[in-house]
């Protein structure tokens, strides 16, 4: 399980975050929803511990995310970005390869190598495995970048894993959108795994959340499933749009913005 | 994976007899050659019961060999210097030279040679290194700090590279005066400083540079893995369990170190850092265990190939080895800027 308590993160005298509190738990996906400048990527980074928030505690599993080594913190908490550049000429592979990282001493072991593998099998990527990684397109990148997150949380420790996600979507088309929530939500279904992520589309947050943590000025506007936060008031209040909802079978609502 | 991995082992096995062969050819080949026999001769009168070593073998036991060693280790540490550059500011186009460590350590080691004496210090081996890592370490903060963005506190490569350059300019002047003041003989020259030449090498210099080098391409290779998680940037680094500002710490001063150490004993020599591992990223990957040890490898060999083409050239007479280094990297770095392969 993972908690933020009363999280405040600034930047000079401007709060980005301010005064957030919520509970994430393990199994179910979490996305985060808001404006431009809402604080959704000031929380996320706050949460996976790369910003030290002024104020207020990140707990994971109740013990406080401050105290854990590097390594060790390495090993269960991953974080998916918007996109990855790579300095210099890296194969796919290699990417991949950095997940596991923190797992190996000098050089990847038999482990290392299967799970890697498994990964790029799994996302598709095996035939890209000897290819140039900056001379892939935006959403084979991604489904790269995916499997290195995936290579760094695997296999199930005796705690709890997290996974973060920073706006992964940005830089893919719809069908690639679908396809790469589909999986997260797959792997959001084990028990051990606490998924937070942010995302832009409303109605991809809609179908694919089981919580949405609507953010709005650094403050927690509202929380709840999709269908008890995003209603017509809260829309037209915090983005300034008039929405119209449309039934849609199985998958449930569609928002359509004026 | 592992055939990748048998390349590397491959290539720095290659690499480390091409050393061997540039080394054994830069201490027969020079003002005077020397024949096997006169070196196996000249080596054999340092064992003990031997007669006194004549005129000849001395020149090739004072000078000629501490100058192969040297140039070796200054190569190596060039090579690695400009290997753990580029791994850190993840950009083929930095080297030491070029912001500017090299020219505060020049500077540094100058105004030790003017001002030493005067303040009556520099009585141990150890001090003119540490002046010239002063200078380094001032040149390069001076560069960061001067090149840094307001909005984010970052350093935009372009900002760089030109803070570098009007950095290089100041730190040259300034060495220019103090030639121009300066009575001890090598501090005169201001083309010792401003080309480099490896001509005042000595067994002193080979013992001082020896120590730096070696330890400073061991702490790197320590830090390998960390700056191989560093290429997909600072952020995925930390991710995956790097302390990045440690990292980054570690890797400045053992660049700093070893590039001002040699930079003591043998003057600005630019573009070895810069061209030396993009050569060797070219032939097996990025990965920087291997880019660190085949920099030192191949910085060495480059090193004693451009000494022996400088002293070979205009016999008896030499050229500035940083004649001959400029003459290859200049082209290699136009190049590089003019790629679009990299970003910027």
């Amino acid at each position: 399980m993972l908690e933020a308590r009363d999280i405040t993160f600034k930047v000079g005298d401007k709060a980005l975050v301010e005064g957030v509190s919520v509970r994430f738990d393990p199994g179910r996906l979490h996305l985060i929803i808001g404006p431009n400048g809402a604080g959704k990527s000031t929380l996320v980074k706050v949460l996976a511990r790369l910003l030290r928030p002024h104020a207020g505690q990140v707990l994971y599993e109740s013990s406080d995310v401050q105290r854990a080594s590097e390594i060790e913190l390495a090993k269960r908490r991953a974080v998916l970005s918007q996109a990855v550049e790579v300095a210099f000429p890296l194969t796919a592979r290699e990417v991949v390869m950095m997940g596991r990282h923190p797992h190996f001493g000098s050089r990847p072991g038999a482990t290392d190598e299967k799970v890697v593998d498994e990964l790029m099998e799994f996302f598709d990527v095996t035939e890209f495995e000897r290819r140039d990684y900056q001379t892939l397109s935006g959403g084979e990148r991604q489904r790269v970048n995916f499997a290195r997150v995936l290579a760094q949380l695997w296999r199930p420790t005796n705690s709890c894993r997290y996974l973060f996600l920073d706006e992964p979507l940005t830089f893919l088309d719809i069908r690639h959108q679908i396809e790469f929530m589909k999986k997260v939500r797959a792997f959001a279904d084990a028990a051990d795994v606490v998924a937070v992520g942010v995302v832009h589309d409303l109605n991809l947050a809609a179908r694919f959340a089981d919580q949405i943590v609507l953010l709005n000025q650094g403050r927690v506007a509202a929380t709840g499933s999709p269908a008890e936060v995003l209603t017509r008031e809260r829309i037209r209040s915090v983005f300034g749009v008039e929405p119209t909802f449309v039934p849609a079978g199985d998958s449930g609502l569609h928002i359509i913005f004026d | 994976m592992t055939r990748r991995h048998r390349n590397r082992a491959a290539l720095i096995f290659a690499l480390s007899l091409a050393t061997l062969i540039v080394l054994a050819a830069s201490i027969r080949f020079g003002a005077i050659d020397f024949s096997v026999s006169a070196i196996v001769d000249a080596l054999a009168s340092l064992l003990p019961n031997r007669p006194e070593p004549t005129l000849d073998q001395r020149i090739f036991l004072e000078l000629r060999l501490p100058r192969a060693v040297l140039c070796l280790l200054v190569g190596a540490s060039l090579g690695v210097g400009g290997a753990l550059m580029q791994a850190l500011f993840r950009n083929p186009i930095v080297e030491p030279g070029l912001v500017g460590t090299s020219s505060g350590a020049a500077f540094g080691s100058a105004l030790f040679f003017v001002l030493g004496g005067v303040l009556g210090v520099g009585q141990s081996i150890w001090s003119l290194p540490a002046a010239a890592c002063l200078g380094g370490v001032l040149s390069t903060y001076l560069v960061f700090l001067l090149a840094r963005s307001r909005e984010d506190g970052r350093a935009s490569v372009v900002t760089l590279l030109l803070t570098g350059l009007a950095v290089n300019a100041l730190f040259m002047s300034a060495i220019g005066f103090l030639s121009y003041i300066a009575r001890d003989p090598q501090a005169r020259s201001i083309t010792f400083w401003s080309l480099g030449t490896l001509s005042g090498a000595s067994w002193r210099a080979v013992e001082v540079v020896a120590v730096s080098t070696v330890a400073g391409t061991l702490v790197a290779l320590r830090y390998a893995k960390q700056l191989d998680a560093l290429m997909i940037g600072e952020e995925e680094a930390t991710y995956l369990g790097v302390n990045v500002n440690r990292l980054k710490w570690v890797i400045l001063s053992v660049n700093v170190v070893i590039v001002a150490v040699a930079t003591a004993f043998t003057g600005v020599i630019s573009f070895v850092g810069l061209v030396v591992p993009h050569i060797l990223r070219m032939l097996g990957g990025a990965d920087n265990r291997y880019l660190i040890l085949g920099s030192a490898l191949t910085g060495a060999t480059l090193l004693s190939l451009a000494d022996l083409i400088a002293r070979l050239s205009l016999r008896p007479a030499e050229l500035p080895i940083g004649i001959v280094t400029s003459a290859v990297g200049v082209p290699v770095f136009l190049l590089l800027l003019r790629r679009r392969q990299y970003v910027f």
